[in-house]
């Protein structure tokens, strides 16, 4: 595999947010404002690369029955990482993202990509793909943030657009968090189907093909079972 | 007390309710929302782990990080103390409690990596809660889990008769139909400092 392509395939063929449908927490409650979205998509890239690269090399010794917990400690570290520097150099940021930072950890894309890339692929390809992954991340909670900001505040990275009498407040609160992803992800259906392209498949068959956590178990253990 | 203690196990089912309005959980809302017999398993998972690990962590915050001063610590043990939980409780109710097993046991594994689990814990700490208050914030999250699943999936039974355009099959319907469920929790806001003024 090339190695731009590792880089392009996290940020179209297979980005985690609308494709592949991982990390929905973080995307749905971060994008309120550009600056804060922008901050999230950066320490989620940071902790994706140097997860990645740790996991990797070190995917011959850690034993696969504990492999789950491995991943674990390693991301939490990354996290935690991110959480004293971000506290320490970007207080307002770290204010504005509250709960959402540490929870970075149970963030499946990362976890997914542990599991799904990491875990089997030499350590720079798996930065490659922390990259891209990261990258096809920070886009789409950019562009949810922009729409989002815009109609909700009327503003873009804080400065005004459009005057305050014309806003929709509701986009900026939780139901216009559902909205937007919901019509960014029928917006790309619908492109690609235009296009000619196979429409995005979302399987509606069981509750484990949905369960994003689903793609790094492949559903081989207990998901199994939890599907019926 | 009695009367705090109610406002915040209001306050998380109803106002601050953890997946229509604080976005924690997400991913099982989508993904377990489709019948109503899972979606009531998986919430009773949800409620009884919240809880639990809500009163595990709050003890393990207050008598070991705190006097250490290892409180950058937190997310680290958090998630690690929860998915030994979810071990240990599964293994429990294994032994001990078959039936209580055969409900909840398929739906314990996808929880450590709920963040709505480890969000609970951590807010707690947040907001500077003690042990019975990080007890009840922990069962009223898991309620307001709760009744948001077995809402949605009673809404989605009517959704998934109805004939979308075709882009909009499947998961962003969904997401439309979540964002109109999440617009009528709105209307609580205010509804429990009313109450128990």
């Amino acid at each position: 595999m090339g190695k731009l392509k590792i880089v392009f395939n996290g940020i179209l063929k297979e980005n985690p947010v609308l494709v592949l449908v991982l990390g929905t927490c973080p995307v749905l409650a971060v994008s309120v404002s550009v600056a804060g979205a922008l901050g999230m998509g950066i320490a989620a890239t940071f902790v994706l690369i140097g997860s990645n690269a740790v996991i990797s090399a070190l995917r011959k010794i850690i034993p696969s029955n504990v492999r789950i917990p491995c991943y674990i400690t390693v991301i939490a570290t990354f996290v935690t990482i991110v959480m004293m520097l971000i506290k320490a150099f970007v207080p307002s940021l770290y204010a504005a993202l509250g709960v959402y930072l540490p929870l970075i950890v149970v963030n499946c894309i990362i976890l997914g990509r542990a599991e799904m890339f990491a875990a089997k692929n030499k350590m720079l390809d798996s930065i490659l793909d922390g990259i891209g992954m990261g990258l096809g991340f920070t886009l789409i909670i950019v562009i949810m943030a922009s729409i989002r900001e815009l109609l909700g505040e009327g503003s873009w990275f804080g400065v005004s657009i459009i005057p305050e009498e014309y806003t929709i407040g509701v986009m900026t609160r939780s139901p216009g968090g559902f909205l937007t992803y919901g019509l960014l992800m029928a917006a790309l259906a619908a492109i690609l189907a235009k296009k000619g392209k196979k429409p995005l498949k979302f399987s509606t068959s069981n509750g484990c093909a949905d369960c994003p956590v689903a793609s790094a178990c492949n559903g081989s253990h207990e998901c199994e079972e939890g599907a019926e | 007390m009695a009367k705090s203690l109610m406002i915040i196990l209001f306050t998380m089912i109803l106002t601050e309710n953890y997946v229509l309005v604080r976005f924690l959980g997400i991913c099982p809302f989508l993904g377990v929302s489709k019948n109503l017999s899972s979606a009531v398993g998986m919430s009773m998972a949800v409620v009884f782990v919240m809880t639990l690990s809500s009163a595990a962590t709050s003890l393990i915050y207050n008598f070991l990080l705190l006097p250490y001063a290892l409180e950058y610590m937190v997310t680290i043990v958090f998630i690690l103390v929860i998915a030994a939980l979810v071990q240990l409780v599964e293994i429990v109710l294994k032994r001990y409690m078959k039936p209580l097993y055969n409900a909840l046991g398929v739906y314990l594994p996808l929880i450590t990596t709920n963040c709505a689990v480890l969000g609970v814990t951590i807010l707690n700490v947040d907001n500077g809660y003690g042990f019975t208050e990080s007890v009840i914030a922990g069962l009223g999250a898991g309620l307001g889990f709760f009744l948001a699943m077995v809402l949605f999936s009673g809404i989605r039974i009517v959704v998934n008769r109805a004939k979308p355009p075709k882009c909009f099959e499947g998961l962003p319907i969904t997401l439309v139909s979540a964002s109109l469920t999440s617009l009528t929790f709105m209307g609580f806001s205010g509804l429990v400092e009313g109450i128990f003024k």
